[in-house]
Formats: C-alpha cells, sequence, structure tokens
C-alpha cells in the first residue's frame, strides 16, 4: 500500500512545489504585468511619457539602494543602516559640493561606505547579529546627520552653477539621468552577482555558511564586502538625491531601509539568504512604485494606501517563502 | 596498490573539551593507497580525530605528517589545498545553489573576461558526475537531488578537488543499496589510482567488504590498528563495546538486582516498524514488570525504535499496540495518553529547562493534568514534587533550586520525576546513565530496578553493556534497522550479545 501511495504523493507535491516557487521567484513580475496593463487601460494618464519617465526616475533612487540590500540579503544579512546612510549621503554631498564635483561625489561614498566597512567588520569578525549591527550605526549615522546640520537648521545648498547637479538634474533622450546611473548599476550588479566567483560565494555564505566555510570559500571578507557596498550605494543614492533637490535634505530616508528591505523581498530574493536576484529588486522597486503612481492617479486615496498595498504584498510573499522552505525541509 | 608509504599520519594527538579528554595520545597512520577503516563507539573520538586530521581542531600536543613533512593546518581550507579532502556525514553543500557550483565553488573554471564560465563548468560537472552514475540535469538546484545523490556530488567535489587523501564520515548511512554499490565502485576506482581513503561506518559487512586495514577507537584512546581481514568479527566487535570475549563479569557489578518476575501479557507490542531508511522491521514486546533492553552498535536503529514507539519518528509501516489498544503512530500526545513516557538521549537539549527550579522541571508534563481550568493547584504540586524528591532521593536545597545547578546524576533523577509523575505505563529510557557519575549510576540503575519490581514496564537503550546485561531481563538485539535475534534468561550473556551483533547479515 505504502509503495503504491508515495509516486503520486510525490509527483503532487513536486507540480506544487514548482508552482510556489515559480509564484515565490515571478510572482511580483506577474503582478506588475498585470498591474501595468490594467492601469495603462483604466488611467489615461498612466501612459503618457511624462508620467512614465517620472516614474521610473523617482523608483531609480530607491532601486540603488535596493541593489546593495539585495546582496546582504543574499548573504543572509540585512541592512538597517541604509535609510540613515542614504539621507546622510546627501547632506555630506551637498557640503563636499563646496570642493567641486568629486568633493561633491568622493565625500558621501567614502564616509557612507566607512560606515558600512564597519557594518561588515561587525558582523563577519565578531559574529555579531546584523540586525543589532545595523541598528547601531542607523541611529548613529542619523545622529552624525543632525549634528552636521545642527539638527537640520542648516541647510547645506549646492550652487545652482555646480557640475555636479547634472547627474541629479541631466537628462539624455528626455529621460533623467539618474535611471541610466541605476540601470548600469543593475547590470554591473547582476553580472557580479550572477557570473563571478565573489557572486557565487555570496549565495553560499547565505545558503549554507558553514558548508561555505568547510570548502574554504572567504566568507568573512565577501560579507565585509557586501555591507560597505550596501553602505556605499545608499550614500551614492543620497548623493544622486541632492544633486536632483539641489540640497542635502536631512529628514529623507526616515524607513527607507525598510522599503529597500520589502522590495528586495518582493522580487523574490529569500530572506533567510541564499538565494534571490538583481532583476527582481527592480520588479520589487517598480511594482512599489507604479502602485504609488496609481494611488495618486486615484487622486481620492490616501497615499499611505500604497504602504498598506506594499505590506499585504509583502505578507503574501514572506509566507509563500516560508512554505517553500518548509516543503524543502521535510523533503 | 597499497605501499607502505605513510600518506598522512597524526602522532601522539591529545585534545581537550573543558577538561574532558576527546583524544588522548592517539596516534594514526594512513598508508598510500589504502582504505583504511576507522570504528569506534559514541564518544569514542572518531569525529574529533577526522576533525583534527582536516584542520577543523588543532591538536593541543601531538603533530601531523602529511607525505612525511609535519604540517598544521589552521583552517579546514588548509588541508584542503594540501589534498585532504572529507565528506561528511551530514552533506556540507549549499542546497539552494545549482549542483555543478556545487562541486566548483572555489575553484570554478574562468572565461577570458575573470567571469565564471557557466557553460564550461555545468559541462565539466556533468561529465565528472556520469563516473558516479549521476545523471541529473546539473543545473537544477542541489537541494532537489535525493539524498543519496547529494552525497554522491559531495564525493564528487572532494575527489575532482586532486585529493591524496579522501575521508568518509558514514557515506553510506543515507545511500539506497544501489547507491552504496556505485559508491564502492568509486571507492575501487581511487583506491587503483593509489588514493588513501579513510573510511567510518558501522556496518561490519562494509567494512570487511571494502577495508585494508582498520583502527579502533574507544573513549578518546587508540585500542587497535591492523590489516582487517584476518581479524574475526567478534573481536573487532568486543574492541569497539570495550569487553573481553569470554571475560564473564560477575553480576552485581552494577545497581541492578535480581531478574523481575513479569506477566505473561505484554503491554506493549510493537510490530514491523518500518520508518524510512532507519527502521526496516523491528518488531518487539514488553510486558509489565519487565526491563526489556535494545542491544546494537550506534547506527543500529535503537534510538529509532524508541523514539518509533513514542510517536516522534514518523512509520511508514508497523503497528504499535499498548494493552491491546492501536497507538496511532507519529503522535507523541497520542503515545503519552497511551501510557508511555520517554526519557530522551540528550538531557541537555531535549529534557531539562536549565533557568527553571525542580519544582518546574518535575511538574511541566504532568501540568495538562494537574490543571482545573488552566489553573494548577500549588498544595497538589508541592505534594507531587516531594513525594519525587524524597523517592528518587533527589539532592537539591530545594525544590525551588535551579535545575542548572545540579548534578548531572540529579538532573536526570528530576527528568525521571518529571516523567513518572505522569503515571506511565512504559517508560523508555535512552542512554540513562550517560555522563553522570558511578555513584549516581548505581543509583539511578537500582531506581530502574524498583520501578520495573513495581509493575512498571520499561525499555532500556544503553551503550553500557555491563548496563544492558546486568538490568534488561530480555534483549532484543538490532542490526541496521531490524530485530535480528532475542536473548532471555540464562542466554543474556555479552558473548551471545557480541555474536549477534557480529553475525554475518545480508546487508
Amino acid at each position: 500500500m505504502i509503495t503504491v501511495d508515495r509516486p503520486t504523493r510525490t509527483r503532487s507535491v513536486a507540480s506544487k512545489q514548482l508552482f510556489a516557487t515559480v509564484l515565490q521567484r515571478q510572482g511580483a513580475a506577474v503582478v506588475l504585468v498585470l498591474v501595468v496593463a490594467v492601469s495603462w487601460l483604466t488611467f489615461p494618464n498612466f501612459g503618457t511619457v511624462d508620467n512614465l519617465r517620472d516614474l521610473a526616475l523617482q523608483s531609480s533612487f530607491l532601486a540603488v539602494i535596493a541593489l546593495g540590500m539585495t546582496f546582504v540579503i543574499i548573504t543572509g544579512g540585512i541592512d538597517l543602516s541604509v535609510g540613515s546612510v542614504y539621507a546622510l549621503g546627501g547632506v555630506l554631498a551637498a557640503y563636499g559640493s563646496q570642493w567641486g564635483f568629486f568633493g561633491a561625489l568622493l565625500l558621501p561614498l567614502v564616509a557612507c561606505g566607512l560606515i558600512g566597512l564597519i557594518n561588515g567588520f561587525l558582523v563577519a569578525k565578531t559574529g555579531m547579529a546584523p540586525f543589532i549591527v545595523t541598528l547601531a550605526t542607523l541611529l548613529f549615522a542619523r545622529g552624525l546627520l543632525l549634528a552636521i546640520s545642527h539638527e537640520g537648521s542648516t541647510t547645506y545648498k549646492i550652487a545652482a552653477d555646480s557640475a555636479f547637479l547634472t547627474l541629479g538634474r541631466g537628462t539624455f533622450l528626455g529621460i533623467g539621468y539618474p535611471v541610466y546611473i541605476a540601470a548600469i548599476l543593475f547590470v554591473v550588479g547582476g553580472i557580479v552577482l550572477r557570473r563571478t566567483a565573489f557572486g557565487d560565494t555570496v549565495f553560499a555564505t547565505g545558503g549554507a555558511e558553514n558548508s561555505a566555510l568547510l570548502m574554504g570559500l572567504p566568507v568573512a571578507r565577501t560579507k565585509m564586502a557586501v555591507y560597505t557596498m550596501s553602505g556605499v550605494l545608499a550614500g551614492f543614492a543620497g548623493a544622486l538625491t541632492a544633486a536632483y533637490l539641489e540640497s542635502g535634505v536631512t529628514v529623507i530616508g526616515v524607513g527607507t531601509e525598510l522599503d529597500a528591505i520589502s522590495v528586495v523581498v518582493i522580487g523574490g530574493t529569500l530572506l533567510t539568504g541564499g538565494a534571490g536576484s538583481v532583476l527582481g529588486t527592480v520588479v520589487g522597486v517598480l511594482l512599489r512604485d507604479v502602485i504609488q503612481n496609481i494611488i495618486n492617479q486615484i487622486g481620492t486615496l490616501d497615499s499611505n494606501y500604497q504602504a498598506v498595498v506594499s505590506g499585504g504584498f509583502l505578507l503574501a510573499v514572506v509566507v509563500v517563502q516560508r512554505v517553500l522552505a518548509r516543503n524543502r525541509e521535510r523533503r | 596498490m597499497r605501499t607502505d608509504a605513510v600518506v598522512l599520519e597524526a602522532f601522539g594527538a591529545s585534545l581537550h573539551f573543558a577538561g574532558v579528554k576527546a583524544l588522548d595520545f592517539v596516534t594514526f597512520s594512513l598508508h598510500a593507497g589504502e582504505v583504511h577503516a576507522l570504528v569506534g563507539e559514541n564518544g569514542a573520538g572518531k569525529s574529533t580525530l577526522i576533525k583534527v586530521l582536516t584542520g577543523v581542531y588543532q591538536p593541543d600536543e601531538g603533530a601531523l605528517t602529511h607525505r612525511g613533512k609535519p604540517v598544521v593546518f589552521h583552517r579546514p581550507v588548509q588541508a584542503q589545498q594540501a589534498g585532504i579532502s572529507t565528506i561528511y556525514q551530514e552533506v556540507n553543500l549549499v542546497p539552494l545553489m545549482s549542483v555543478a557550483a556545487n562541486v566548483f565553488l572555489g575553484r570554478q573554471p574562468r572565461n577570458r573576461l575573470g567571469l565564471v564560465d557557466t557553460n564550461r563548468m555545468n559541462a565539466m560537472a556533468a561529465e565528472v558526475l556520469a563516473e558516479y552514475g549521476i545523471e541529473e540535469d546539473v543545473r537544477r538546484p542541489l537541494g532537489e537531488l535525493a539524498v543519496g545523490a547529494q552525497q554522491m556530488v559531495a564525493l564528487a567535489r572532494a575527489v575532482s578537488a586532486d585529493a591524496d587523501v579522501v575521508i568518509m564520515d558514514e557515506p553510506t548511512s543515507s545511500l539506497e543499496p544501489r547507491e552504496v554499490e556505485t559508491l564502492f565502485g568509486v571507492i575501487e576506482t581511487l583506491h587503483r589510482k593509489g588514493i588513501a581513503i579513510v573510511y567510518v561506518s558501522h556496518r561490519m559487512d562494509e567494512l570487511y567488504r571494502i577495508c585494508d586495514r582498520v583502527t579502533v577507537l574507544r573513549d578518546g584512546r587508540l585500542v587497535h590498528t591492523g590489516p582487517l581481514a584476518d581479524l574475526p568479527r567478534i573481536e573487532l566487535v568486543s574492541m569497539m563495546l570495550g569487553r573481553e570475549v569470554g571475560d564473564i563479569r560477575a553480576h552485581g557489578a552494577t545497581g541492578f538486582g535480581a531478574e523481575h518476575h513479569a506477566s505473561k501479557e505484554p503491554l506493549l507490542r510493537a510490530e514491523n516498524l518500518v520508518s524510512g531508511r532507519r527502521l526496516a522491521g523491528v518488531s518487539l514486546d514488553v510486558r509489565p514488570g519487565e526491563v526489556v533492553g535494545l542491544a546494537g552498535l550506534l547506527g543500529s536503529g535503537r534510538t529509532e525504535t524508541v523514539r518509533a514507539i513514542l510517536g516522534d519518528l514518523p512509520l511508514d509501516g508497523g503497528t504499535i499496540t499498548v494493552a491491546g489498544t492501536v497507538v496511532p503512530s507519529g503522535s507523541v500526545p497520542a503515545a503519552m495518553r497511551a501510557g508511555i513516557s520517554m526519557l530522551a538521549e540528550d538531557r541537555k537539549s531535549d529534557g531539562i529547562i536549565p533557568n527553571l527550579s525542580v519544582r518546574e522541571n518535575i511538574v511541566l508534563a504532568a501540568l495538562p493534568r494537574l490543571s482545573r481550568f488552566g489553573l494548577v493547584s500549588r498544595a497538589k504540586q508541592d505534594r507531587i514534587v516531594r513525594t519525587f524528591m524524597e523517592r528518587l532521593r533527589i539532592k537539591a536545597s530545594s525544590p525551588d533550586q535551579k535545575v542548572a545547578e545540579l548534578s548531572g546524576g540529579n538532573q536526570q533523577k528530576v527528568l525521571l520525576a518529571r516523567w513518572l509523575c505522569t503515571q506511565p505505563k512504559l517508560l523508555l529510557l535512552d542512554e540513562p546513565t550517560r555522563g553522570i557519575d558511578v555513584g549516581a549510576k548505581a543509583e539511578v540503575q537500582a531506581l530502574i530496578d524498583e520501578l520495573a519490581a513495581e509493575g512498571l514496564a520499561v525499555l532500556l537503550v544503553s551503550s553500557d553493556m555491563e548496563e544492558l546485561i546486568d538490568g534488561a531481563d530480555r534483549l532484543v538485539v538490532l542490526r541496521d534497522g531490524v530485530a535480528i535475534g532475542e536473548l532471555a534468561g540464562d542466554q543474556v550473556t555479552e558473548d551471545n550479545v557480541l555474536a549477534a551483533i557480529a553475525a554475518e547479515g545480508s546487508r
């Protein structure tokens, strides 16, 4: 009886498994396509060149932050500091713009990279929980930001003739530079993740850290690298935002770390690490901003419903991930 | 192809963990091209020795030599780079990554741009794996493969890394018979290539089939090393268990008393229990007032049998009856309702809650029975706790003392009290005296005796041969998850047990 039962059970489990895997990996993409198609037909303004251009530009800042977060989460970690680091990057860029283009660019990259390196060092070398380490640097970076801006009363402006502004406000073929920059970073990020030994180690670290250590992979170095990268990218996103807004705005970035985490997870990256893709993250960012855009188009809805929709979607994705993980454990 | 050149040697290796000697001056020599069996019971030091050889641990004393040169491995990767590959019992790969990536992680083929050449890697992996009888799509995630196939991938990874020593820690424990044959084929090939293999297994038939020499460890010490073929099985088993053949000790060396007069009708009847690869047909019964022992080597299915009876291990077949009523399998609450309780093997992780008091630890399992509308009468608790503390002679300053502060023997008694106050009819004891001192051991044994004399049915698992022989009225001998024999009355002697365990099997 048992021997007859088993193959059918296995087959139905396998097909369910496949369905769940597709749902988890590509679910966000399917939903994005549906939402875009429906919006295109429903809202006359949605498909206009202007709207799509704005949408792409708005998405590009969070996308840059989420790219770093994707790497961190695939190693099985988390980086809560990116929201504060993002804001700090913007203020430092504006401050550094007094020394020209490179001052405005390098100051935030170096400072934010250092914060990331500290995160990485503490996580990789002391074995402290990433959650705690990056929570501490979240507070640290926000505090530093408030100190140098005198609790936000000093706003550093970027001179109107600064070349640095082009980075945020310049356009090519009508599309803002930040969109191209984000696109290039994602292509490079995708190659690094998928096609380099470093990328393989990122996956192995998150998938089975002990195995990775026993295989002699440079786990500690890789962790340090991904947190540093996450800091640099968050700082760079801040610099881009400053260049776009023409000043270092101190109030941005509150809760941005949670937005970044949610778009990464919605994009199919496993919150427990070991699997994910940068393309998924692009989809996650776009889904978030398209929903926001629609809510704006409807006009009568409170814009906070965007967070309600994102939250619900995130919950659904995480539930599917958990079900998948449990199926894997059972086998 | 075996030569007398020593390829890897640990000389006088000692290692302590928190004052306990895990390895005590062990010398282990591996000759080029040999298959060397490393055997021993639980805690003998096999895993520790392997970890010393592979750079996971550094010995406190002693030296390693590899190809005649002294070496020090600070990390596993150094041993690997020197040509010592290890396949761990638990597959140590990355389940979410592709099969091919798992074979080549850390040494991926690159193209001219320095990027991983995925196509070439997949082709190479497919080619390597074909030699191991794996015809799967190498782009699939490793985790989707059967455990046996994953084990083969681990082997392929280990061997394709240009190793001259391959260490296999119980490689067949999760393999199907067909996969075992493939593995032996691979070992044969490696053997011919002159690669030395350290082979850890509990399966006698396998050892005698493929190994040239054997090293026996016990309690962290080297007991024997030499050629395997001329060594009688019964001698090997007796060396592993630490018993001399023909050395029958006087009864009374333990805390157990005389035999019990059990009633005729069995309380527990387990018939033909089957569970995955771990149990392949175990039948036994236990009568009230009787202590039945489970004998067998490590990995023979002793713990699995008691876990199956408790409902902690799902069954694929077989029935469990308590007092004539069938107990639904795979449910611990159902088994407990039927009157079955178990003292688990690892009291630290599966037993005591260290920061709770003696009182709380004792009444924990009985709480559902003691409470009314979710409230528990403190007076009732105190009465029970007092009774058991006196009866089991638990030495604690008060019922409110933290269990963590008690000695191992007293912790074990607290656990025994916990299960006794659920008023079981059948008590499953898995290694009840492991890790407690001699005095406490005798006391626990005497308690088991008393309980049985009062009519409790007891099923006892113990690696301590003396405890089994002296304590059990009857012994069921297990091998490879099958009950292969039963000894009762005068037959319960060490010679008979050793002979039963060592008998040639079909597997």
